[in-house]
């Protein structure tokens, strides 16, 4: 599958955003941040700007970003649409939240604001992921562990950023640091399960099937002279070396350096200013790479009319 | 509302026989020339005439070569929306653009509300569905629904562009659901296929499988080879002949 960027940005962006918005409802729930504190307000705005401007980004992906609202009508079928309605609902509480620290006002309302977006966060992320793997049509998409992939990645990136603002804050952040580690390692081992799984099953759809006919020996003459819109964004391939190497760049930058660094942070808590942004900008740049990966590496079934054996 | 009809009224659809189509791409023109300017219009091409053309078609003809024990040569394959009973690209729309109608089973774009998200054309396994880059939207095969109720076109025109265009007469329209139907007849007598069965997307049109060669060719006898009277005279015209056809 062509890997757009503004896709990749979006699911990045507001995964992290998401993330973010998830640990600190939490954490005010936990009554470790107070919606007064100027770390709370910096936090809210930041993951509602990495939100914002995933959404933003993603309508770049549109042919008519102006009719986007009408993909808030068909929540009933379609998980794109969910999405949409869970995104959007998430913001009022969100905002409110936002709201209530940008006057300095604590009141009783802030909790189940909290809890609220907590919950909006994880609903918005898992409709994401399902938008994915509700396709039948691309095997390394429709796996049941992708949703689960999504929630846990946007939950170790939420968890880094926001080591960050307590690093910043000068607030004690080993407790956190911990989360974000665990967070982390989590997500790893999810996505090394899926990378064994999809590589040691092959696609089970044949071109035989495609053409419903016996001995299909090879495409003979292609429809067209050049790639259509088809073969561009369905037919868009990583050579295997390659993809070996951007694998390993990603359990490099996503998870073992900004994990060595968590680790360094949860035992010791020392440096963090230091630290922590670099925890940050390597988890942001392997996660980038892992998302186009998830695209690049997707095979999907009409290409067997182009020729592929199987997908 | 991209929720799937329970049921359709009719199963309107096509049916392709492998056996006859010889790749002439009439279908696939007289299919842009139709739909360019009629329910899809405009089908949009960037470059047509120079070193990297693209466009938008609603219709596709690959060629493949196909060895088994029943045939073995070319099979010219046309390839378009199949109007899926489970059409996963309607689910997946989040505007409601993409919808399937309950009274004949035809599966349509609004291009008035798409807003080219693409998710269809990710859903859909047969890569029927084509993106055109200058409306923003998703164009897809009509069945020609601007044509086939059309009381101001004459009657025999009143079928899709590529069954009226086809030379050969491989492609056939009608409703699938109706057992009686001259196209579910020759689905039945042929051994009619659908595409990619095993995927669940329970497409409405079908394939006519190649015939065997032998299949419809005339049994003849040989004819029996002339007596010979093994003359020297002919013994040498033999020997001439091999000699000289060597």
């Amino acid at each position: 599958m062509h890997p757009a960027y503004s896709v990749i940005l979006f699911t990045t962006a507001s995964g992290a955003g998401y993330g973010l918005l998830f640990w600190l409802g939490l954490a005010h729930v936990a009554g470790r941040l107070p919606v007064a504190g100027w770390d709370f307000l910096a936090a809210i705005t930041i993951a509602l700007g990495l939100v914002t401007l995933g959404l933003l980004s993603s309508t770049f992906h549109l042919g008519r970003p102006e009719r986007a609202w009408r993909a808030l009508s068909q929540w009933r079928s379609s998980w794109l649409s969910r999405e949409g309605v869970a995104a959007l609902a998430t913001y009022v509480p969100a905002g409110l939240l936002m709201l209530l620290s940008l006057f300095g006002v604590g009141s009783w309302l802030s909790l189940p604001l909290a809890l609220l977006s907590a919950l909006g966060a994880v609903a918005t992320v898992w409709c994401t992921g399902m938008i994915y793997a509700s396709l039948k049509t691309i095997r390394h998409w429709h796996h049941p562990l992708v949703p689960w992939i999504y929630l846990a990645l946007a939950a170790a990136s939420g968890a880094v950023l926001l080591v960050l603002l307590l690093a910043f804050s000068g607030a004690p952040l080993r407790g956190m640091s911990a989360l974000a580690l665990l967070a982390l390692i989590g997500a790893g081992l999810l996505k090394r399960r899926y990378w064994r799984d999809v590589d040691a099953r092959p696609g089970a759809i044949t071109a035989d099937m495609a053409l419903g006919l016996e001995g299909v020996q090879r495409q003979l003459e292609p429809p067209h002279t050049r790639p259509n819109y088809v073969m561009r964004e369905m037919g868009y391939q990583v050579a295997r070396t390659h993809a070996r190497d951007l694998r390993r760049m990603v359990l490099t930058w996503a998870f073992a350096v900004p994990g060595g660094v968590l680790l360094i942070l949860a035992l010791w808590g020392a440096l963090a200013p230091v630290l922590a942004p670099i925890a940050v900008m390597c988890a942001a740049g392997g996660l980038v790479v892992e998302r186009w990966l998830f695209f690049a590496e997707a095979e999907h079934v009409s290409m067997l009319y182009y020729g592929a054996e199987q997908a | 509302m991209t929720t799937l009809p329970d049921h359709t009224d009719k199963k309107l659809g096509l049916v392709i026989d492998l056996d006859i189509c010889v790749g002439c791409q009439a279908c696939a023109t007289s299919c842009k020339e139709w739909n360019t300017g009629g329910y899809s219009a405009p089908l949009t091409d960037h470059d047509p005439y120079g070193a990297d053309p693209d466009g938008a078609w609603l219709n596709r003809v690959h060629t493949y070569e196909v060895a088994n024990e029943h045939f073995t040569g070319t099979v010219h394959f046309p390839r378009s929306c199949l109007h899926c009973e489970d059409a996963a690209c309607v689910t997946v729309c989040p505007t409601g653009a993409s919808y399937k109608r309950q009274a004949d089973g035809i599966v349509l774009v609004n291009p008035d509300t798409c807003i080219g998200c693409k998710l269809c054309s990710w859903a859909c396994p047969y890569g029927a569905r084509e993106y055109d880059h200058d409306q923003g939207v998703m164009k897809k095969c009509t069945l020609c629904v601007d044509r086939i109720y059309n009381e101001t076109l004459p009657e025999e025109d009143r079928t899709p562009a590529c069954v009226r265009a086809c030379p050969t007469g491989a492609r056939a329209f009608g409703d699938l659901g109706d057992p009686e139907s001259p196209v579910s007849q020759s689905v039945a007598d042929r051994g009619g296929f659908d595409l990619m069965a095993e995927m669940g997307y329970k497409p409405t049109n079908k394939y006519l499988p190649p015939r065997k060669g032998t299949d419809q060719a005339p049994q003849t006898q040989a004819e029996p080879a002339p007596a010979t009277t093994r003359s020297p005279i002919e013994k040498l015209f033999a020997w001439a002949d091999r000699a000289l056809s060597r």
